[in-house]
This record gives structure tokens, C-alpha cells and sequence, in this order.
């Protein structure tokens, strides 16, 4: 994939404060990235900066090959959908999504048209009359987008654009842009801090923490390949236990646990013999099991408790030294507390990070 | 319960003090007598007819309606750009700005008033309309700040910045979308310019010439020369004409508020 969108080098002060630090990050054409990480941690502030609302301090900005920092906003041709909206509340919503054309110099017909596809496109032809503040949340959200979208931009930013959205628009709304997407080609910059709706909807995701990317991966490598000890308790849920590596093979490592257990993982990372390590084991890839199984990492534990959550059953369990969640799936039989398991798991299903 | 009673007591009585001036010169506007005293001998139009035909009154009307018109537009225009440059914010000492901008409400009128008539003299402005329409404008231009500044600080600021990625720039941002938000501001803004410029005495009495005479300079002085109830019935004009400005305030805030 061509690389279209390129952040050089960018660090951002806000006074003595260190926002963005000496960040790199490279967006294919046509590419949905999404930005993710906890509150503060500088997303918004990136695509700020993308979006020419702010200068980077020190770095460069470059679009299919030429640095933007010098090139305002109204000229980067950019759509962005903001948290808030920020729909024009003195205008109609077919006024809101024919500003962006009429600032292009299109002509009245061609304005119309375009307008009625984009209020097609969201489902909202109905109500092209009503002002912003007769919509609920979600129309005005769709609004926003369509205006975002309209002028057919050559990037769309989007500022957690579902955040207001209750459960089930937001995911209506998750599959529409993801769809719009493959079918329009757009490359997406996708901030969000909701950690399933980056998995759900993006290309690649960049893990963010404080200023800095932690990881960019595809959402499949950041879940199953986290590379540090931030993402893998970022993204989803995960068991991490201390131990020592002891030997390393190639891209499998024995650690030792304090228990005095060994276990076989897949590395991620340079990660030397006698080093001390975190493993972090997704619950979800425990099995249980009163019988030892062969060929694959064995902890003896015992249940502590065990909790009916709809979709899955959530076991927590306690080995000598640390304690450690399964999830079964729903047919899984019940485990009262008390029961001895054997929690097993594949060396491919769990993690060597450094600390 | 007597609590209640003793508030809504205390309200009528302030009431009563605040519109008893108005209630007691707003019946002798119909007088038929010479005087502007009570008892009403019979009730006549003739010193309205007085005010529109008498010639000293209706140059007093006129003078007020183009001194009041020019001291809005320039008003409204000096006070939206300064809200507007106030808004900036890397702008230094940007409340000690502001506060600057309302001097002229709390500075005596006297003061300014003899300010304005050196400074008005040096340029040879004394005794024109021009001079008159600037002292007026100097007190009318804080009401305007007030007014624009506080529609301004409700604007959503992300929505210029929409605006702005979605192609316009910085000046039609301002106009497609910063002015239309602020009408509502703008408009009030103008209509206290208007009124201002309307009852101002202090100033016009230091800066206008005899041409320039206002309708409220004109009250003032006949009501040392002759007290006539010629008065009564610009007082009543005054106050019809205020009236009907508060309706169409509220009215068009009413629509803007509609129309968002
Ligand atoms: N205009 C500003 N002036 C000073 N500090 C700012 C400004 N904007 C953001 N910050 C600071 O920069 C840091 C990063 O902010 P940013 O808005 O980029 O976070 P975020 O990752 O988008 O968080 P969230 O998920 O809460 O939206 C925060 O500590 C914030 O307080
Ligand atoms: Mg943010």
C-alpha cells in the first residue's frame, strides 16, 4: 500500500508540556487507521495537527510526499467529524452538507444531487429541512458524517465521532463507516479510547500512551502479539505473571514461574536468557480440564470462583503464586469453587513481554 | 407565608418607584391646558401636534433620528470588531482589555463630555453632526461590546473550526458562519447604541452646536425656558419608541433562537 499520510519526527508542546513526542507513524492510501489509548494521551492532539487546527512544535507533516505544515487548513481538504459534532446550528441540515460544495464552487444542480446521495447514504432524506437541534444524537452524528464525507475528501478524521452514541447505534454506526469505507475508498484516521471498536473497525491500530505510540499493528497483532505490557492490558483483558526467562529458541522462550512451573511462549521483542519477564496469557485461551494434557503448558489451580456472564462463563482461579482468569465458552460444564484444575494453554496463546 | 407576602410587597413598591416618573408625565402628554401641571383641565392632541409642527421640536426629532442612526452604525461596526479582536486568545492582558472597553460606562459623563469637546475642537468637529455622532458613539460603543461579546463566548468554537475543514477560509468562515451566530448579539448591541444616543444630554450639551439640537437637549432646555407640555409629549414619544425597540429585540431573538 502506497504511503499517503506520513507524521515525521512530531513532537508537540503545550507549554512546558509534552503532548506528542518525536512520534512517527506512516498511513497507506485508502487505509483505516485507528488512533487508541487512554484519556490525555495525545490522539486528539495528533489529528489536530493533521487537520492544520495546530502546529506541530518540532516535526513534519507530510501528505503523498509533501510537507503540509505550511498549508492551512481550509486548503488540506480534509473532512473532519467531530466528538461534539459541531454541526452549524443556524443552518438546515442540507445547508450543513452543501457548505463543504459550495465552497468547492459547485453548482447549484450539482450541489442538490450530491447533497441527496449523502442524506441517502445516512438514511436521512426525510428530514434535509430540520435544524441540528431538532435531531437526536445520532442524526445529528450521521449528519456530521455525511457532511464530513460529501465533498469526497482525500482524508477523513473522525475525533471519537460514536462516543455519544448509545450501545446499539454505536454499533449500527461502526459497521456504516466500516462499510463506507471499503466501498469509497477512504483513508481514515479513527480516534477512539474504546478499545473494541478500534478491533472491530480498522486496518491497523496505534496503541497510544502518553505522547507515544506503544504498538501499530493489525488488530489481530496487537490482541494476540502485544509487544508491551501497556497494550496487553490496554486491549481486552489478559493474566500477566512475573517469572525468569531461561532459555531461548528461536521465537519460543522457557520461562520459569515462581511456582517453579515452566512455560513455553511465543516471544515477541528481543528477550535474553535470565531476564525477567511478564506473561501475559488471554483468558479466553485457558482451557480447564481435571486430567493433564499433553504437549501444551499446564498450571495445577484451584477454582475460586466462577460467574454465568451470558455469552461466556468467567472461572477465576488460584495457583500457588498468582492468581489467573479463564473464560469458557458457554456450553463449558460449571466449575464450583474448590475444584482443582488443571488450566492449560498453547505455546502460541501466550506472550513474553520485558517489563 | 408572611415571608412571601413581604417579598412581593417590597417588588410592587419598587415597581411603583421606577415607573412613578412615567405614570406621572405620561397623562400630561394629553393635556389641553398651557402648563405641565395637574389637574388635566380636558384632554387634547394639540402638543403633539406642537412637537411634529413647531419648528424648534421637529429639527429635534430629526437631529435625534440622524445622530442616533449614525451613532448605531458606527457603534455596532467599532464594537463588534473590537468583541471580535477580543476573542483572540493569544491576545496580552485580554481582561484588562475588556474592562478598557467599558470605561465609558462607569467614566463621568461630565468628563467626557469636556474630554470630547477639546479633542473635537482640535480636529474642528465642534458644532457638527459628525462631532455629536463621535461623542455619542464613545458611550454607546461599551453596550455593544457587552452585548457581542457574550453572543461571541457562546459560539461553539469547533464549529468555525468545521467550517474551516471543510474548505472556507478564515474570512468566509467569519461570515457564513461567526456573524450569523452573533446576530442576535449584534442586533441587541445596536439597539442599546440607538437608546443611548437617544437620552444622551451630558455630552451633547459640551460638543453640539444649535443645528445639532437632540430631541432630549431640546426637552432639557425648554423645561428651564417654558414649561410647556410639549415635554410630556416627547417624554410619551420617548417612551412608545423605547417600547416598540424592546419588542422588536425580543421578537428577533425570538426567531434567532427559533432559527438555531
Ligand atoms: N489547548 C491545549 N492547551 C494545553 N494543554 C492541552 C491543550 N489541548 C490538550 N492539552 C493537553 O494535552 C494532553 C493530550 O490531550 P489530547 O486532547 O490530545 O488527549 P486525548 O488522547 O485526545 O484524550 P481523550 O481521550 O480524553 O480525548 C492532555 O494532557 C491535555 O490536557
Ligand atoms: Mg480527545
Amino acid at each position: 500500500m502506497a504511503e499517503f499520510i506520513r507524521f515525521d519526527r512530531i513532537t508537540k508542546f503545550y507549554g512546558p508540556l509534552c503532548v506528542v513526542e518525536n512520534l512517527d507513524l506512516g498511513i497507506g492510501k485508502g487505509e483505516f487507521v485507528s488512533l487508541l489509548g487512554p484519556s490525555g494521551s495525545g490522539k486528539t492532539t495528533l489529528l489536530m495537527m493533521l487537520a492544520g487546527f495546530e502546529q506541530p512544535t518540532a516535526g513534519e507533516i507530510l501528505l503523498d510526499g509533501t510537507s503540509i505544515n505550511a498549508v492551512p487548513t481550509y486548503k488540506r481538504d480534509m473532512g473532519v467529524v467531530f466528538q461534539s459534532y459541531a454541526l452549524f446550528p443556524h443552518m438546515s441540515v442540507g445547508d450543513n452538507i452543501a457548505f463543504p460544495l459550495q465552497m468547492r464552487g459547485i453548482g447549484k444542480a450539482g450541489i442538490d444531487e450530491r447533497v441527496k446521495r449523502a442524506l441517502d447514504m445516512v438514511q436521512l432524506s426525510t428530514l434535509s429541512d430540520r435544524r441540528p437541534s431538532q435531531l437526536s444524537g445520532g442524526q445529528q452524528q450521521r449528519v456530521a458524517l455525511a457532511r464530513a464525507l460529501v465533498f469526497e475528501p482525500r482524508v477523513v478524521l473522525m475525533d471519537e465521532p460514536l462516543g455519544a452514541l448509545d450501545k446499539q447505534l454505536r454499533e449500527q454506526m461502526q459497521l456504516d463507516i466500516r462499510d463506507l469505507h471499503r466501498r469509497l475508498g477512504l483513508t481514515i484516521v479513527f480516534v477512539t479510547h474504546d478499545q473494541s471498536e478500534a478491533l472491530t473497525m480498522s486496518d491497523r491500530v496505534a496503541v497510544f500512551n502518553k505522547g507515544k505510540i506503544e504498538q501499530i499493528g493489525t488488530p489481530r497483532q496487537v490482541y494476540d502479539e502485544p509487544a508491551t505490557r501497556f497494550v496487553a492490558e490496554f486491549i481486552g483483558e489478559t493474566n500477566l505473571v512475573e517469572g525468569v526467562v531461561e532459555t531461548v529458541q528461536g521465537a519460543e522462550a522457557t520461562v520459569r514461574l515462581p511456582s517453579g512451573a515452566q512455560i513455553v511462549s511465543a516471544v515477541s521483542g528481543s528477550i535474553a536468557s535470565g531476564q525477567s519477564v511478564f506473561l501475559s496469557i488471554r483468558p479466553e485461551r485457558v482451557d480447564l480440564s481435571e486430567t493433564r494434557s499433553e504437549g501444551r503448558n499446564v498450571l495445577e489451580t484451584e477454582v475460586t470462583d466462577s460467574v454465568y456472564q451470558g455469552d461466556h462463563l468467567r472461572v477465576q482461579l488460584h495457583n500457588a503464586t498468582h492468581p489467573l482468569i479463564a473464560k469458557l465458552g458457554r456450553r463449558s460444564r460449571e466449575f464450583p469453587p474448590g475444584t482443582k484444575v488443571f488450566a492449560a494453554f498453547s505455546a502460541g496463546d501466550c506472550r513474553v513481554i520485558a517489563p | 407565608m408572611p415571608m412571601k407576602v413581604a417579598k412581593a410587597t417590597f417588588a410592587m413598591l419598587t415597581i411603583i418607584f421606577l415607573v412613578a416618573p412615567l405614570i406621572a408625565i405620561l397623562p400630561l402628554a394629553f393635556t389641553s391646558s398651557v402648563i405641565l401641571t395637574y389637574p388635566i383641565p380636558s384632554w387634547s392632541l394639540r402638543w403633539f401636534e406642537e412637537l411634529f409642527f413647531a419648528d424648534a421640536w421637529r429639527r429635534a426629532i430629526f437631529n435625534s433620528l440622524i445622530i442616533g442612526t449614525g451613532t448605531t452604525l458606527l457603534a455596532t461596526a467599532l464594537g463588534t470588531a473590537a468583541s471580535l479582536g477580543l476573542r483572540n486568545r493569544l491576545l496580552f492582558f485580554r481582561g484588562s482589555m475588556r474592562t478598557l472597553f467599558l470605561l465609558p460606562m462607569v467614566v463621568p459623563a461630565v468628563v467626557l463630555g469636556v474630554g470630547m469637546q477639546v479633542l473635537l475642537a482640535g480636529f474642528g468637529l465642534t458644532n457638527s453632526y459628525i462631532g455629536v455622532i463621535i461623542a455619542h458613539t464613545v458611550v454607546a460603543v461599551p453596550f455593544v461590546v457587552v452585548s457581542v461579546t457574550g453572543a461571541l463566548a457562546g459560539i461553539d468554537e469547533r464549529v468555525e473550526l468545521a467550517a474551516q475543514s471543510l474548505g472556507a477560509s478564515p474570512a468566509t468562515v467569519f461570515r457564513r458562519i461567526t456573524l450569523p451566530l452573533a446576530m442576535p448579539g449584534v442586533l441587541s448591541g445596536a439597539v442599546l447604541a440607538f437608546a443611548t444616543s437617544l437620552d444622551e444630554v451630558v455630552l451633547t450639551l459640551f460638543v453640539a452646536g444649535p443645528n445639532q439640537r437632540t430631541l432630549a437637549r431640546q426637552m432639557f432646555s425648554s423645561i428651564r425656558e417654558n414649561i410647556s407640555p410639549a415635554i410630556a409629549a416627547a417624554a410619551f414619544l420617548f417612551i412608545a419608541g423605547t417600547v416598540l425597540i424592546g419588542l422588536v429585540v425580543v421578537v428577533s431573538r425570538s426567531i434567532m433562537a427559533e432559527r438555531r
